[in-house]
């Protein structure tokens, strides 16, 4: 298991300097700049030309990337062009943000993906079952940011459910420790704020939620499915066992297997539905700063940082699913 | 196990049922709210994008300017709602024969956030401080100085030239005398550039103000820029959350102006402009910028209050003469007969906007009523092409499909009505869409790969060189970069002229030329950019500007 781990480990350190130079030499390449993003129309060439030569711009790429390669290794991902606050501070404002969004909606994914599909596969061929593959077909097809702007407008501008963005009512006097606002409107006891989290955190939570839902309904209705035809299942109910202990520990547990790494994999695939959901409820996380590095200040140095680190929760969360089989299937372990 | 699946349905519903109740609770209690417009209270503003800093030498762009403003006044400002000059921390300035010094009575009895008096002392540490400025870093950010000033004491850009400013003295606390190196056209209006406001010298000093550092590629600004701002503006800096993306501000109770009539001003950044209007019809912001042209109506049906500013800016189309088809000035005409910007105007003008005959607004000094104009008039553009022997010229047209500006709040729509003016008199134009921030302005403006293209200026104050002179007062890769010398030199001239009726005729004579002897560029429209805002505000002046001071803002408790 240990050599699986560093030999794991060690792809990921391979794969992270590949990236970093692609996305260093494909941002540089990109037509526009950080140049003339941070000056209008009024800056004269003079002003132009400093300050490309005081970004570094002026530079051979190659020594900007060796530069650039020097400051990571010293944990220096320097700071936002935008607003020069530095890097790891700009991601760490936003990255609470996001993991209690994706947090949100991978609770109403599995909460009910798991359990609908178990249901839908026991009941195979019944109105629940027929709804459950329309619905999840819908789930998997719709665009996600059409949904969040679906959402938004009926829950927001016509029958006023939900507020239309932000993570709190404007103006809140919360207490910020954690970032997670809902864990520490929670630990300070300011349950309004808590409310006020949650109400926030619905409507992007589920829009988040459809597709990861859909697919867990999905596999969970396939692997169940599969399950229940198994002999050992047959056994079970022949030997006269408890329909709990058949349903819980032969079915639902070798049925979870191919779940988990649905999960696993599309906790990943969370991150990029969540540029588009944080898009769409103003939600200032990841994917927002993600989206505003691209589109508006072309804040190479947020942006570098941000593929890098998507790239390594991506690994890491994998790594983690590779581990739990272990857990969940002992032949793993054994293996 | 029935029950227990029920129970456990009931929990989630309860759950949600109580975070829904309980904040629809605290809603109802701000809905519930109604009266007259009174002190006290939050005014919510929403902002498009994060500003850059606070401290006002630094920035040069609307979303920093938009707090900075409330915080920060400068020498001269403008007469609320409109482009005239006014007393601000000055209640008068002169100048002498020369134009190169400046005598500036200051107001008596201001003090800054920080409790320290504003002074002659403070007046010129600001500009000793602007003109001082050390590192590549610092100086590269300083966009509005360069622009007005021209240098630094030590220039770090490599061209760069000798400075305007001399030196500042304090002749005594109410008395700031300025000595110019050269008369310059653009004062006493610079003089009021959200840029240029003076700031506490204390502060600037204690939070080390005028330290930028670079770091790899990008820069990190001083406490006094993130976190201790300290002005004499109506409103004091608050913090900005910017996990929440929410800057307050609190009101000055010392102003020496009208005080701000709320207590609170919350600037809440939402960078998706449909995020914004949905959160000004939910009651949660009170005031939104730059409506799009097609919500307006809407918008104002709904009950808001959408109020146009005057128009002080200009859309035109440039004409890049590096082509050398474009260097006939019969086949520029051509191009400008060919446009039928009257029906431009009514189809896909926002509301207000009216065509434009010259490259400034008509409320600037300058705006000579007699210049040559160009009516829609498609067959003289096809006779003047033949003339010229460019009947079958073929046109690069260069737009950026994903921006609004204030003076262009529809580019696609914009290039197509003028594409299809300019097919129907016989140029064929190949349309180039770019990015603005990919591709647009580097083309344009740095490479000058274009033959036409629309681009446009919100003035800064109310001087012809910020408009005529910006564009055309120098070789610009965006207008071509061959030597027009001619209007270069009159541009110049003009700008130096230190008397006002001398000044005004030479403008003049600027803007018949620009008209009838260079036309690089086609003067579209005059657009109004408009603000909205809630029925429950009451107070806001809109500013041609987009200079609104919120002081004067109450919104109904």
């Amino acid at each position: 298991m240990l050599r699986v781990i560093v030999r794991r480990l060690l792809q990921l350190v391979v794969t992270l300097i590949a990236l970093s130079a692609l996305i260093f030499i494909w941002l540089r390449n990109l037509p526009g700049g950080p140049v003339d993003a941070l000056l209008g129309e009024r800056a004269t060439p003079e002003t132009r030309a400093l300050l490309t030569k005081a970004l570094g711009y002026d530079q051979p790429i190659h020594v900007q990337y060796g530069k650039f390669m020097q400051r990571i290794l010293t944990g220096d991902f320097g700071n936002s062009i935008r607003t020069g606050d530095p890097v790891i501070e700009v991601i760490g404002r936003a990255f609470p943000a996001t993991v209690e969004l994706a947090l949100a909606a991978m609770i109403v994914a599995v909460g009910l993906g798991i359990p609908l599909g178990y249901l839908a596969a026991r009941w195979r061929g019944r109105a629940l079952d027929h709804l459950t593959v329309v619905g999840t077909l819908l789930g998997i097809s719709i665009p996600i940011f059409f949904l969040g702007y679906l959402l938004k407008d009926v829950f927001t501008q016509n029958i006023h459910w939900f507020p239309p963005s932000g993570r709190v009512g404007i103006g809140l006097d919360n207490t910020n420790i954690t970032g997670f606002f809902v864990l520490d409107s929670l630990l300070t006891r300011e349950f309004d704020a808590t409310a006020d989290a949650l109400w926030h955190l619905i409507l992007p939570a589920v829009t988040l939620a459809t597709i990861p839902l859909a697919v867990i309904v999905r596999m969970t209705r396939a692997s169940v499915l599969d399950v229940l035809n198994e002999d050992y299942v047959r056994t079970a109910e022949a030997k006269g066992l408890r329909h709990r202990t058949i349903r819980g520990r032969h079915i639902l547990r070798n049925a979870l297997l191919p779940v988990v790494t649905t999960i696993g994999l599309q906790t990943g695939a969370l991150l990029s539905g969540a540029v588009l959901t944080e898009k769409v409820y103003n939600w200032g996380g990841l994917g927002t700063l993600i989206t505003d590095s691209i589109t508006g200040s072309r804040d190479y140095p947020v942006l570098q940082a941000l593929i890098l680190l998507a790239a390594l929760v991506f690994v890491v969360v994998n790594l983690l699913v590779d581990l739990s089989y272990a857990f969940i299937d002992p032949r793993v372990r054994v293996r | 196990m029935q029950g227990r699946r029920l129970r456990t349905a009931v929990a989630i519903a309860a759950v949600t049922a109580l975070a829904v109740g309980a904040a629809g609770c605290a809603e109802s209690e701000r809905d519930g709210d109604s009266g007259e417009a009174k002190t006290g209270g939050t005014f919510i503003f929403a902002g498009a994008g994060d500003p850059k800093n606070f401290d006002p030498i630094f920035n040069d762009d609307g979303e920093s300017f938009r707090p900075i403003r409330q915080m920060f006044d400068t020498l001269v400002t403008h007469k609320p709602g409109t482009a005239e000059l006014t007393g601000g921390l000055a209640e008068s300035w002169e100048h002498d024969e020369s134009g190169k010094v400046w005598t500036f009575k200051l107001r008596q009895g201001v003090k800054f956030h920080d409790g320290t008096p504003f002074n002659a002392a403070a007046v010129c540490y600001n500009f000793d401080r602007w003109y001082n400025m050390k590192g590549a870093a610092a100086q590269a950010n300083m966009i509005y100085y360069m622009d007005t000033f021209g240098g630094f004491a030590k220039n770090e850009a490599e061209g760069a030239g000798e400075s305007v400013y001399n030196k500042c003295e304090a002749k005594d606390d109410g008395t700031a005398v300025l000595t110019l190196n050269k008369y310059k056209g653009a004062f006493p209006g610079a003089f009021a550039l959200t840029s240029l406001s003076i700031a506490s010298p204390e502060a600037l000093k204690k939070y080390d103000a005028d330290t930028v550092t670079q770091n790899g590629d990008s820069f990190a600004y001083s406490a006094f820029a993130n976190e201790h701002p300290v002005g004499t503006g109506p409103f004091t800096f608050g913090g900005w959350d910017k996990a929440k993306g929410e800057i307050t501000l609190n009101r000055n109770p010392d102003y020496w102006g009208d005080k701000a009539k709320v207590d609170k001003l919350i600037i809440k950044i939402i960078k998706d402009e449909n995020t914004r209007k949905q959160e000004l019809r939910a009651g949660t912001v009170h005031g939104i910028d730059f409506p799009a042209p097609a919500d307006r109506k809407a918008l104002a049906d709904e009950g808001f209050q959408v109020i146009d500013r005057p128009a002080f800016n200009i859309l035109y189309l440039g004409i890049n003469q590096k082509n050398p088809k474009l260097k006939d000035l019969r086949v520029r005409q051509a191009i400008a007969y060919a446009l039928n910007r009257q029906q431009l105007v009514q189809t896909k003008g926002p509301g207000g906007a009216k065509v434009a005959d010259e490259l400034m607004p008509d409320t600037v000094l300058g705006y000579a009523p007699d210049v040559q104009k160009y009516e829609y008039n498609p067959e003289k553009a096809k006779q003047l092409l033949k003339e010229a022997g460019a009947e079958n010229l073929t046109l690069n047209f260069y737009y950026p499909p994903d921006v609004t500006r204030p003076y262009m709040p529809n580019p696609q729509e914009i290039f197509t009505i003028l594409a299809n003016d300019l097919q129907a008199v016989g140029i064929k134009v190949n349309g180039v869409p770019r990015p603005w921030n990919g591709g647009f302005k580097d083309d344009v403006q740095t490479f000058g790969k274009h033959d036409l293209h629309i681009l446009g200026w919100t003035g800064d104050y109310n001087d012809p060189g910020n408009f005529v002179g910006t564009f055309f007062g120098r070789a610009k890769a965006e207008f071509g970069d061959q030597a027009m010398t001619d209007m270069f030199d009159a541009i110049t001239k003009a700008d130096g002229t230190v008397d006002e009726a001398g000044k005004k005729a030479a403008w003049e004579q600027v803007n018949r030329d620009l008209a009838s002897k260079w036309l690089p560029a086609v003067p579209v429209w005059h657009a109004p950019p408009a603000i909205v805002v809630t029925k429950d505000v009451d107070g806001l002046v809109a500013s041609p500007l987009t200079d609104e001071r919120f002081n004067t803002v109450s919104v109904k408790q």
